[in-house]
């Protein structure tokens, strides 16, 4: 602005000031050797040098004042935005009088907790016991290749690759913060510090979220860490039992862990039949995918997810280019497919639970049902007559038409034992090898011709466009339902992640809580296409075309967007996965809980932050970003300090948990 | 920041119209001038020069702070193109992986006093925004920005040696405790680093970080540390397929290290021959298993070498009462409410440390010059000539820890010491009386038997709650149940190793450079804010041999620990089968002697042998590693000795 004004006046003064042109003249005159002394002076590099200086001081400038800011004036302006902020739960209860007692044990999912570097190729040189995951991914920019290949595992065991050794961060920073500023567990333990936890009453089991569950003990002793750490915790706090918080996927690695501490030695960690009673007072699952997550299928089957999804409807070509030869994406599987902790969310359960070609459990779910209250339901049902019914059994299903089609109009061919050709011996590809090169355009039609994809045919789906991954995790992890727990295969460490195949351990005054956020679209299945053909480019993606086209729907009703079908969740989990154990499959005495122990759903109704300055919010009920609501925080906290999940007011549910799990016809 | 944007356009406008058109001199200058006008209020002449003038000046700043930019990036920038680590010494890890050496034994470090890291938990409003930050160790930012609130959270309670209320500040844990002191200033992270070449990782090896500023009972009693280190080694002794665990205690780690050891096997309930069963040996690096006399004048008046030596370059800086620092008033009030500190205090008494007239170190030669060189050639004749050059001296009166010496103000001026008006800096000696300091100084001379009283008299609170934790004796008879209780566990010379024969003891510690081991002592000059009467008198200099200097003597050492102290036990004490060794544990001393680094290049030096600087030691990593790998200490080589500690240890008559 200022520069227009000196302009402007600039132009006036041109013209009357001819007059005073003698004036300037004379005073050149004057003293030219100054000036032409200080013209040479000013050379181009002066000038840098001098544009340079003019910014720094700026920059410092700007900083020395932020510096000189009290550290509560971000706060005073919030608060003078939107008013006194809500107390911290911590400082709340602390007022209430509540204390430390339990010692809390956090277990965090899979792709928040920090990995560094501990041994190396040439290319890692300096990065020793530096973050390779987490904190500020700097090394992802400046070597991204060198990257890559320290990140990814074997290939054929899912263990290290020779001469790399990348480990888990320990100890509470492992998994405090995900990026600076991008909080994961901070907000949590900094609460809890405030009622008098700190580091000997909490600790974070970081394990290497990479490996399959049972490999973390084979190659780190994760397990047999944990184990003892909780015994120590338990022993040291006067015999008060552990609070355990597993997050996302944790709560899966903690299932496995009560199962492993309590089997017999070699497999197992020989705690005894009791130990899990002994130590542990209950388990507070947030956003828990124990029946999976159907974002796990499209990121093994093309390494991509909704958010992936937009970007290539927003700006169509930058992520296929061959231009540079980035080929991220292709880079991104290669690596996520070494990675055999991912196997452990493809959905469990088949077409029981997730629904088949014509039905599946939330088949009535309206994203703008719950919103209108029960009062309306009249209104409910007749905009339900109106819609179309949705397949979301469908996992995958190629193109639209299929994806509302009719069961009996889909022709399915089927893909299992289709021939695979080998014809792509292009070496251009070779430096980004993905298991889509072997599959060739046989393989690749008879994928695309079967159709429709249920959750039962995925685990087939995926043994058949990737078996040696599906070779190595299906030794790791399984996806059925027991018919019979008695059957001495279920002792083996594979179905013990599995709820469905699993018995929870005998602990009757053990409590589990499922607590998880409510009232986001959460994917839960994809309408695919064959991606337009190239050499190097994964063969299937997810058709963002594909929309719901009716007008009479508003935008926030829509369920299929962008190719992909969502439900109610919390943006990653679907309401399905993470509540119905506690709602239904544990409830009571089950077959999958013969103690008996007591189960409890608590949700937490995402509202997103009121403005830009609270962040990410104090009610939210994203995936991770829940791990900052202040209602889940409270509810953890008065459970650390000796409260029963029925003195936290039992259940708290908003979705159709209850009803959908009604739906799902499983004998318990 | 409109106003800053605004200053921005305006700098860039000018200089660059200046130099874009240089054919058009005459339109330029006018625009110039035209410039110059709107910028200084156009008009009048002299105004128009001054403003050319105020212009240039800030252009001329600008234009060095932009040379300085640059030229710090282009060098930042060639910094990053250098490989990363300079051709040359191949790091001690690499070398022994190539030789076979691979990852046995489990290793625990041990940190020693000062080197941990500190973190809040909860503090005082003042220290808003700090939760889990450092504060100690890291970039020490607080003390800058907080002084007080910093020195305050840092404080124990005086009275019981913990948590003051309302604040908890506690040790960081994981490798990360230690590794690094400051950023650049290595602790472990050497070691840490040649370990993890030879296939250590977090699961065999451990930072047994404990809260160094509390009495060692005191870190079981409010953090439950030790239980915390026996469950850690238990694991590790059995998730690596029943392998003993290798310690590395350094510095007070070794102290506290002795303390674990007798707390495991009693009321940590490992039983007796826990020591046994887990322990393959313990590595003390710089241990101070006898104490070390620094911890004497850091208690009497919050100084050592390096505060004396500032004093003397530059007198009157340190006990100015400009801008009321009283800097060293209020390092003594916050280390005072530290136990651990009285740990460190000399033990043994006159037996060890020599009295009035005799030390065991009395024959030591201080001309630094010529016993670098006696080292160095080694031969037999200089050896001789240098005993010769000792025999015509008279022996240094090592043995009187802390003496008053012949300069001072005299009692007499300091009793118009008013306090009135520094109240704020409260010391223990403000509740000193006259006649005490007058007697204390009358005593004149003080061994380290007499030392003890003499720091009751002057540190009553801090002595009576830390004795309760520390025992500074002699036993005479070990088998007393008196020596069950908790105090005598970290004092050698009170204590029994446990019963563990195949328990390998090393002492590692650097020699050659001089440590301080007596002070000479004044009476400070009265002044208006100083409360601490004493300081160490740094005029006495010379007499003795050339160890008195700065009115510090010196003997051979690491810089902070005297050869005695860090290597009596494992040369004599504990050699062989004696009542403080009944199970007869082998031990073996390492000596290493300091070269300096060669050059600015070489950072704190490969070959150093200094307290903390040692941790970068090779030939101390490759033994550490070896040890680690499976060696014993005979396949080590044994003993390794440069220093007189063997002569020294003769002259100590104790009972074994």
């Amino acid at each position: 602005m200022s520069l227009l004004r000196r302009r402007r006046r600039g132009g006036q003064d041109h013209e009357p000031g001819k007059p005073a042109d003698p004036e300037e003249e004379e005073e050149e005159k004057k003293k030219p050797e100054q000036r032409r002394a200080e013209k040479k002076k000013w050379s181009c590099l002066d000038n840098c040098c001098w544009f340079i200086g003019c910014v720094c001081v700026a920059w410092w400038m700007l900083l020395f004042l932020y510096n000189l800011m009290p550290s509560s004036f971000p706060q005073y302006v919030t608060e003078a935005i939107t008013g006194p902020p809500p107390d911290p739960p911590g400082l709340k209860l602390r007022k209430e009088g509540l204390a430390a007692k339990h010692p809390v044990v956090f277990v965090p999912g899979i792709v928040t907790a920090g990995l560094e570097l501990w041994e190396g190729h040439q290319c890692a040189q300096g990065l020793f016991r530096k973050r390779l995951w987490g904190g500020t991914f700097g090394s992802v920019y400046k070597r991204p290749l060198c990257w890559e290949e320290h990140m990814s595992l074997d290939n054929e065991t899912g263990l290290d690759p020779p001469g790399v050794r990348v480990r888990p961060v320990t100890g509470l920073v492992a998994a405090d913060y995900f990026a600076p500023g991008y909080f994961v567990w901070a907000v949590l333990i900094e609460n809890l510090a405030q009622i008098g936890y700190e580091e000997k009453t909490m600790y974070m089991a970081s394990y290497d979220w990479r490996l399959s569950f049972q490999n973390t003990e084979v190659r780190d002793q994760s397990l047999s860490r944990i184990k003892s750490n909780i015994e120590l915790m338990v022993s040291t706090n006067g015999g008060n039992k552990a609070v355990i918080i597993p997050h996302s996927m944790g709560v899966l690695y903690f299932l496995h862990f009560m199962k492993w501490v309590e089997a017999p030695a070699p497999m197992g960690g020989g705690g005894g039949t009791d130990w899990c009673a002994k130590h542990i007072k209950a388990v507070m699952n947030i956003g828990g995918p124990l029946l999976g997550v159907p974002k796990a299928v499209s990121g093994l089957f093309s390494a991509e997810a909704k958010d992936i999804a937009v970007a290539r409807a927003i700006a169509p070509g930058v992520l296929d280019q061959d231009l540079f030869r980035i080929q991220t994406l292709q880079h991104l599987m290669k690596m996520t497919r070494t990675w055999d902790s991912t196997m452990s969310m493809i959905p469990k359960g088949g077409d029981t639970i997730w629904g088949d070609l014509d039905s599946s459990p939330e088949d009535d779910y309206l994203p703008s049902k719950r919103r209108l209250n029960a009062t309306e339901e009249a209104i409910d049902v007749s905009s339900e007559t109106k819609r179309k019914r949705k397949h979301y059994g469908r996992i995958i299903s190629f193109g639209k038409d299929i994806a509302e089609a009719d069961s009996s109009q889909i022709n399915r061919v089927n893909f299992r034992g289709a021939v695979k050709g080998r014809n792509m011996a292009n070496d251009t590809c070779i430096d980004v090898w993905t298991e889509y090169q072997e599959m060739g355009f046989g393989g690749i039609k008879a994928v695309a011709e079967y159709k429709a994809y249920t959750a039962g045919d995925l685990v087939d789906l995926l043994s058949f466009v990737a078996p040696k991954m599906m070779a190595r995790g299906s030794a790791h992890f399984s996806y059925g339902i027991a018919d019979d727990l008695d059957d001495p295969k279920y002792l083996h460490y594979k179905y013990w992640s599995n709820p469905l195949e699993t018995r929870l351990p005998n602990a009757p005054d053990m409590e589990i809580f499922a607590m998880y956020g409510v009232g986001i679209p959460t994917e839960r299945a994809y309408i695919y296409m064959e991606a337009p053909w190239a050499e190097c480019h994964i063969p299937f993606r997810i058709d963002t075309s594909a929309s719901e086209e009716e007008e009479e729907e508003e935008e926030e009703d829509m369920c299929l967007k962008d190719g992909v079908l969502s439900v109610d969740g919390d943006e990653t989990v679907p309401v399905l996965s993470a509540g119905f154990m506690s709602a239904k499959g544990w409830r009571g005495t089950t077959r999958f809980n013969p103690s008996g122990m007591k189960n409890f759903v608590r949700e937490y109704e995402h509202a997103p932050p009121a403005n830009f300055l609270e962040g990410r919010g104090t009610q939210s009920g994203a995936h991770v970003d829940i791990m900052g609501n202040f209602a889940l925080i409270e509810d953890i906290m008065r459970v650390a300090a000796g409260a029963t999940g029925d003195q936290l007011g039992g259940d708290r549910v908003y979705s159709d948990i209850f009803e959908w799990s009604q739906k799902i016809k499983l004998k318990l | 920041m409109a106003a800053i944007l605004r200053f921005r356009k305006l700098c860039f406008l000018e200089p660059s119209s200046q130099s874009s058109c240089n054919e058009h001199k005459k339109q330029r200058a006018k625009r110039d001038e035209r410039k110059m006008r709107e910028n200084c209020d156009a008009g009048e002449d002299g105004l128009r020069r001054k403003g050319v003038k105020e212009w240039r000046c800030i252009d001329s700043c600008c234009w060095v702070i932009g040379l300085m930019c640059t030229a710090w990036w282009l060098l930042l920038f060639l910094h990053h193109c250098m490989p990363a680590s300079l051709p040359g010494a191949e790091p001690p890890g690499v070398r022994l992986r190539r030789q076979g050496v691979v990852a046995l034994h489990p290793v625990v470090l041990v940190p020693g006093i000062v080197t941990g890291g500190l973190e809040l938990w909860e503090g005082r409003p003042c220290s808003d925004g700090l939760f889990r930050q450092r504060l100690w160790a890291g970039s020490f930012a607080e003390i800058f920005k907080r002084p007080m609130c910093w020195l305050e959270h840092l404080s124990l309670d005086n009275e019981t040696g913990l948590d003051p209320a309302g604040i908890r500040v506690r040790a960081s844990s994981g490798l990360v405790a230690a590794d690094y002191f400051a950023p650049g200033y290595f602790v472990w992270a050497n070691l840490i680093e040649n370990l993890a070449r030879i296939g250590y990782e977090e699961k065999n090896m451990h930072m047994a970080a404990y809260d160094w500023r509390l009495s060692f009972q005191n870190t079981e009693v409010r953090d439950q540390t030790l239980s915390r280190l026996k469950s850690k080694i238990e694991l590790m002794y059995v998730s690596n397929g029943y392998k003993k665990v290798v310690v590395v205690p350094h510095s007070m780690g070794a102290n506290y290290f002795l303390h674990f050891m007798k707390w495991v096997e009693s009321a940590g309930g490992g039983g007796r021959g826990w020591c046994a069963k887990h322990i393959k040996s313990i590595m003390n690096i710089g241990p101070v298993f006898l104490g070390v006399p620094k911890a004497v004048s850091s208690i009497l008046s919050a100084e050592s070498k390096d505060v004396a030596f500032l004093r003397a370059m530059a007198p009157g800086l340190l006990d100015s009462e400009i801008f009321r620092l009283q800097a060293l008033e209020h390092v003594m009030r916050v280390s005072r409410t530290w136990d651990s500190l009285v740990s460190l205090l000399p033990k043994g008494g006159e037996a060890v440390w020599g009295n009035l007239d005799w030390s065991p170190e009395e024959d030591h030669v201080c001309d630094w010059g010529t016993r670098k060189y006696q080292q160095q050639s080694k031969t037999k004749g200089n050896e001789t000539d240098g005993r010769h050059s000792f025999q015509v001296q008279e022996p240094t009166k090592f043995g009187r820890i802390v003496s008053f010496g012949k300069t001072g103000s005299s009692p007499d001026a300091i009793s118009s010491k008013s306090n009135a008006s520094c109240g704020k800096v409260k010391t223990e000696y403000d509740e000193v009386s006259q006649e005490t300091i007058q007697k204390i100084f009358e005593e004149r001379v003080y061994t380290a038997d007499t030392l003890l009283d003499l720091l009751r008299s002057v540190a009553p609170k801090m002595m009576k709650r830390a004795e309760a934790h520390f025992s500074h004796g002699i036993a005479e008879n070990l088998s007393d149940p008196k020596y069950n209780h908790y105090k005598y566990w970290s004092n050698p010379l009170e204590t029994e190793l446990p019963e563990a024969p195949d328990m390998e003891i090393y002492s590692l510690y650097g020699v050659g450079i001089p440590t301080e081991r007596s002070y000479v002592y004044k009476l400070s000059p009265p002044g208006k804010c100083r409360s601490i009467p004493l300081q160490i008198d740094s005029s006495a200099d010379g007499s003795h041999n050339g160890c008195l200097k700065g009115g510090v003597y010196f003997v051979d050492g690491d810089e902070s620990v005297p050869v005695l102290s860090a290597g009596f036990m494992c040369a004599k004490g504990w050699k062989g089968k004696t009542r403080f060794n009944p199970s007869g544990s082998a031990t073996y001393i390492r000596e290493y002697k300091h070269i300096a680094p060669a050059n600015l290049l070489h950072g704190r030096g490969l070959e150093s042998g200094a307290h903390v600087d040692i941790m970068g030691n090779v030939a101390l990593i490759k033994d550490v590693l070896r040890v680690a790998a499976g060696a014993s200490g005979v396949e080590l080589g044994g003993d390794r000795i440069y220093s007189d500690i063997m002569k020294i240890s003769e002259k100590i008559k104790i009972h074994l």
